[in-house]
């Protein structure tokens, strides 16, 4: 009652939208326009080579940003959840012939179970402890995978799925596998949005705050901390599935290892931590930038006609100029790129606006 | 004010980085027109990154290879033109290298297992050989289970079985095996583990005992193995079957707790001039494996020193040519223009992967054809066929002199037999693997 009397309902419901601001409503529409209409004018390179790939990262970047962005909970494991989804995923499917949309939930739910167990420490450390605890679950989770004879991975750690069929329908062509990822990436963002707009994202960004004091204010620690590493661990290991069923087409230990951990966690910082538009945004800057920066300089290396540099000096330049953009933008925006975002369309939304609100963007401190 | 400007200017950066990238991708992607008496050959290289050092040397010696083929006249008047995409020894980045070149690819040679593992099934549906010179998937020397995968020479279980053929000619035959105590110190990894199930059927068989000492990667730390090792065990002999800096780590500990060093055995990727260097004067007198003879001494690498070296035309620091990393990227070299040219025979141009795997399956390299090519000792005689894309062949052992390589064994052959069942069982676990619901 108390609340309906300060903010009258309309305005309420206006808070409480998805996307509360127009600026954000139209971009989300063309966004989804482009997601769309544009893939079957791209060849496959652009799909399976690009596209595909940086859609399961986002999703990956996501869960990761759940538990590090809003609930401030670091953590190095992501790598290893996608590993537990990759291979739940390809066993559900290829050994016991579990449909594919329940074969991905099998797959999440099974990360969520070990991330539960990985976030129980979250309870008693934070901060570098942390850090050193989901580092270890990173390490023994690939060792459990290569050890446990039932996971079948075999001499190589590796299991190749058969093909790949989605109510009869065989996923094969490279648009098939660009849609068939952008279709869960979707569903996965609307479930993201509403998770951290409501009490549960309340809490998480309460825990990220001070956790001392979200605990004061009734804030169950046990539940909320483990039920974002558990979301995490879920979104973790449905983009493993989805390498598995809409990129590389098997269950290989050796690409989930710590390398891609810290790049998840790479893409989150530049992106934006605790923001799901920077989650997005994190994995096309590593997904797009190396490889943009590679083909420039293979063009100027094949119009230079290898006489000024070699192929050997311009394949380390793109490491250097990658390392540039990176703290370039950083120092531009050290609150991640969403919030470049945020900070360009306030000023757009403010001009759109005949009562020009107040700068919504939410200012965060950054967890740590 | 001034804030404002900045993230105007930063925005305005951002956007011209972004269409600059996005107008160099459609340069990319318009497509490459390959002459009608030229073969273009897209190829993956190393050069950045933890294994870059001794991986150039291998892409450099394939280029030197076709370069030398093609001042010679090409493959019958057809040149081979190459170009490279580097992908740092990073299976998604290797991903990114295939879609880029999707559709030119003839052969493709990451030299990475995990990338050739990861590229499995497109080359499958592409119709494109993938090749990963003793390495890769062991099993795919069954060219009917794996039509598009071919470990060349030596899958590692090939590699192990020899190994232990070694220890047993060391030894004065199979009949001295019982009883020995054999420690094996690897890599906790799958390449570190592919031995295990040829060392269980040779221990069966001979009666020798083995045991593992599981590294994990980077595998610097193996103090605690070695005391065990030598003190415990007592083993007879020592097998490693570490990677990169890992494997000159042995060296200093064997020193350090008295194990012979002639006792000793590396794997033949413990066995190139960059693996054993930082160990110093204690790696005098080491013994590994390799699948290729070393040195400078081959007329093929004398003829690249004469023609492309001397017409300035060298792809690497010519002090590098002649190292075991550069011989591997020669008779790789080799292996390709071999099957390019039973392509053209075959077919005729344009190639495509397709005619090239035919082409590769083609292949007869015996004691004539390697002479003709002056590579007789570089590599062993290799024939492959439809069913078999090779795999089982023997390897040399060579010892470190201090300053370089000495060869000191002839080609010692695996146990065909086992290597053969582990193949044959392995292919079946696959083809369940992959058979329809």
């Amino acid at each position: 009652m108390m609340v309906e009397e300060c903010f009258p309902a309309t305005r309420l419901k206006k808070d409480m939208a998805l996307l509360p601001r127009r600026i954000d409503k139209l971009m989300m529409i063309a966004v989804l326009v482009v997601a769309l209409a544009l893939p079957p004018f791209l060849g496959d390179y652009w799909l399976k080579g690009v596209m595909i790939p940086m859609l399961i990262l986002s999703i990956s970047a996501l869960g990761l940003n759940i538990v590090t962005g809003f609930a401030g909970l670091i953590s190095l494991g992501q790598g290893a959840f996608m590993a537990v989804g990759a291979f739940t995923g390809v066993i559900a499917y290829g050994r016991y012939g579990i449909p594919i949309p329940l074969t991905l939930l099998i797959a999440g739910a099974m990360a969520a179970a070990v991330g539960a167990v990985v976030g129980a420490p979250s309870l008693r450390i934070k901060g570098l402890y942390l850090l050193v605890a989901t580092l270890a679950a990173q390490f023994i989770i690939l060792w459990v995978i290569q050890r446990v004879p039932w996971i079948g991975a075999g001499s190589m750690v590796t299991i190749n799925t058969p093909p790949v069929f989605i109510a009869g329908l065989h996923i094969d062509e490279a648009l098939e596998q660009y849609y068939f990822a952008l279709c869960v990436a979707a569903l996965l963002t609307v479930f993201a949005l509403n998770l951290t707009r409501s009490r549960v994202g309340r809490a998480w960004m309460a825990i990220r705050e001070q956790d001392v004091a979200a605990s004061v204010m009734g804030v169950s620690m046990l539940r909320y901390k483990l039920m974002a590493f558990m979301i995490s661990a879920f979104y973790g290991g449905i983009a493993g599935a989805m390498v598995v069923f809409a990129w590389v087409g098997a269950a290989s230990v050796q690409e989930y290892d710590l390398d891609l951990s810290i790049q998840l966690l790479g893409m989150i910082i530049i992106g934006g931590l605790g923001s799901v538009l920077g989650s997005y945004l994190g994995a096309i800057f590593v997904a797009l930038f190396p490889i943009a920066i590679s083909i420039a300089m293979h063009n100027i290396y094949a119009i230079s006609g290898g006489d000024i540099v070699s192929a050997a000096t311009l394949a380390n330049a793109e490491h250097l100029l990658f390392g540039a953009l990176i703290v370039f933008f950083l120092i531009v925006e050290p609150l991640g790129l969403s919030h470049l975002w945020h900070r360009f369309s306030g000023s757009v939304e403010a001009k759109l606006s005949r009562f020009p609100t107040t700068n919504q963007t939410p200012t965060r401190r950054r967890p740590m | 004010m001034k804030k404002k400007l900045f993230t105007r200017n930063a925005l305005g950066a951002l956007a011209v980085g972004l269409v600059a990238a996005g107008s160099s991708l459609v340069a990319t992607l318009s497509p490459t027109w390959a002459g009608e008496s030229e073969i273009f050959h897209p190829m993956m290289v190393t050069r950045t990154g933890p294994f870059a050092s001794a991986a150039s040397g291998v892409s450099s010696g394939q280029q030197d290879y076709f370069a030398l083929v093609n001042m010679n006249g090409g493959i019958d008047g057809t040149k081979i033109r190459w170009e490279e995409c580097d992908f740092g020894y990073k299976t998604p980045r290797a991903l990114e290298c295939y879609e880029r070149y999707r559709g030119d690819w003839k052969i493709v040679y990451p030299n990475s297992t995990p990338a050739i593992f990861a590229l499995a099934e497109r080359l499958n549906t592409d119709e494109v050989l993938g090749i990963n010179i003793a390495g890769g998937r062991s099993e795919s020397s069954d060219g009917e289970t794996f039509p598009f995968l071919s470990p060349v020479m030596l899958n590692f279980w090939s590699q192990a079985a020899s190994t232990i053929r070694y220890i047993a000619e060391l030894e004065g035959g199979e009949a001295n095996l019982a009883g020995k105590k054999i420690a094996f110190i690897h890599i906790d990894n799958a390449y570190g583990r592919q031995p295990f199930p040829i060392f269980d059927a040779l221990a069966e068989m001979y009666g020798f005992e083995w045991k593992s000492w599981p590294l994990g990667w980077p595998a610097l730390e193996q103090s605690a193995a070695w005391v065990e090792i030598a003190r415990r065990y007592h083993a007879d002999w020592a097998i490693q079957w570490n990677y990169g800096q890992s494997c000159n780590v042995p060296m200093t500990e064997m020193k350090k707790v008295g194990f012979p060093l002639e006792k000793f055995i590396g794997t033949l990727w413990c066995g190139s001039e960059e693996d054993i260097l930082p160990a110093g004067d204690l790696a005098k007198g080491y013994i590994s494996a390799n699948y290729h003879g070393v040195g400078k001494e081959f007329p093929v690498i004398q003829e690249i020193i004469e023609q492309v070296y001397g017409a300035e035309k060298g792809n690497i620091e010519e002090d590098r040519v002649g190292t075991v990393a550069y011989n591997r990227g020669v008779l790789t070299g080799i292996i390709i223009v071999e099957a390019f040219r039973n392509a053209i025979e075959e077919y005729g141009l344009p190639l495509d992967g397709r005619k090239v795997r035919d082409g590769f399956r083609m292949i007869k390299l015996d004691d004539a054809r390697l002479a003709e090519l002056g590579a007789t000792g570089l590599l062993p005689p290799l024939a492959f066929s439809p069913t078999y894309h090779g795999g089982i062949d023997p390897q040399l052992f060579q010892q470190w002199d201090g300053e370089k390589w000495e060869t000191i064994s002839d080609w010692i052959p695996p146990y065909e037999d086992v290597v053969k069942s582990q193949i044959e069982k392995a292919s079946a676990e696959y083809r369940a693997q992959t058979q329809q619901q």
